[in-house]
C-alpha cells in the first residue's frame, strides 16, 4: 500500500484520492461481483449526467425484446424472464448456478420522464436504458442584466 | 501455467498483477453421453476480450468487463461492479480439444466439448516363462 508522505498534495489531484478509495472499496468487498444492495434482480448502475439518467441492469441470456420496460411519471418497472438452457433427456448436471425465472423491479426515477423519449438497447448482456431529462425539469440560465 | 496435479488451479494462491477484482462467472454444466456442456454469465465483457483455452484437462474461461460507462455520465448508485472475469474447471473426461464449440450471445457463453471417442482397450498378453 501506498502511503502518502504529511507533505501530500490533497487538492493537486483529486484524481489520486478517488482512485485511492475504490481501492480500499475494491479491498473491502474482495472479489465480490455485486454490492450489497444488489438484492434483487436485475442488478442496476444509475448513471447522472446533464442530459438525464441512464440505467445500466445486467441481464445475461435475456433477450432485448423479452424485457418489457414501462414508465409512468417517475417509476420505471422492468420485467422480463430468465427461460432455462433447452437440454436434452439422458442429461446429467455437474454444476446449476444460474437461476431462472421470471423478475420483475421497479425504479424510482428522480423526475417524471416522458414515455416517448425513452431508448432502451442492450449489448453483451447488459441492458442500457436512457431516461433523458424533461425539457420542463431542465435547470434555466438567467441572464442577469447589470442596471447602470 | 501447467497444471501437473489435476487439481483445479486456485484463484486465491496467488495475487493477480492486475489492479482490480476478479470474479468467478455463475456457471451451469450438464454432460450427455457425447458431450460437455457449459453456460458461463458474463454480462458487459467485450467479445474481443475473451479467451477460452484447454490445457492439459484444465479449461479456463477469461474476459474483461467494464466498458459501459455513458461518456459525460457519473455513477450515482452501483449494484455491479466491472472487472475481469476468471475460471478454471478440471475436466474427468477426455475432451476433444479440436471440435470445441463456443458462442457468445447476450452476455453468455456457451461452450460444446464432445468428448472424445476412448481408445480400444489393449489385451496385453503375458507369457508365461519357463
Amino acid at each position: 500500500m501506498v502511503r502518502h508522505g504529511p507533505g501530500a498534495d490533497l487538492w493537486g489531484e483529486p484524481l489520486a484520492t478517488l482512485r485511492r478509495i475504490q481501492d480500499e472499496i475494491n479491498r473491502a468487498f474482495g472479489d465480490q461481483r455485486w454490492t450489497p444492495s444488489a438484492a434483487e434482480f436485475p442488478p442496476v448502475n444509475v448513471w447522472r449526467g446533464p442530459d438525464g439518467v441512464i440505467i445500466t441492469a445486467e441481464i445475461p441470456g435475456v433477450k432485448l425484446d423479452a424485457v418489457d420496460l414501462t414508465v409512468h411519471q417517475n417509476t420505471l418497472t422492468l420485467k422480463g424472464s430468465r427461460s432455462p438452457e433447452a437440454f436434452g433427456a439422458e442429461t446429467s448436471w455437474h454444476r446449476r448456478e444460474r437461476s431462472y425465472g421470471p423478475f420483475s423491479r421497479v425504479i424510482e426515477l428522480p423526475y417524471a420522464v416522458d414515455p416517448d423519449k425513452v431508448k432502451a438497447s442492450a449489448r453483451n448482456g447488459v441492458l442500457i436504458i436512457e431516461l433523458p431529462r424533461p425539457e420542463a425539469d431542465r435547470p434555466h440560465k438567467i441572464s442577469i442584466t447589470a442596471s447602470s | 501455467m501447467a497444471d501437473v496435479t489435476g487439481e483445479p488451479r486456485a484463484r486465491h494462491d496467488a495475487e493477480s498483477t492486475r489492479n482490480g477484482p476478479v470474479f468467478l462467472p455463475t456457471t451451469d454444466i450438464y454432460e450427455n453421453k457425447d458431450a460437455l456442456y457449459l453456460s458461463l454469465e458474463l454480462p458487459g465483457v467485450d467479445p474481443d476480450s475473451l479467451g477460452v483455452t484447454l490445457e492439459k484437462r484444465v479449461l479456463t474461461v477469461c474476459g474483461h468487463a467494464g466498458g459501459d460507462a455513458p461518456h459525460g455520465y457519473s455513477l450515482s448508485h452501483a449494484e455491479y461492479r466491472s472487472g475481469h472475469y476468471e475460471r478454471s474447471f478440471t475436466l474427468s473426461d477426455a475432451i476433444d480439444g479440436d471440435r470445441i464449440e463456443a458462442a457468445f450471445t447476450d452476455g453468455v457463453l456457451r461452450l460444446k466439448l464432445p468428448k472424445s471417442q476412448p481408445a480400444p482397450a489393449k489385451t496385453i498378453q503375458v507369457r508365461a516363462a519357463g
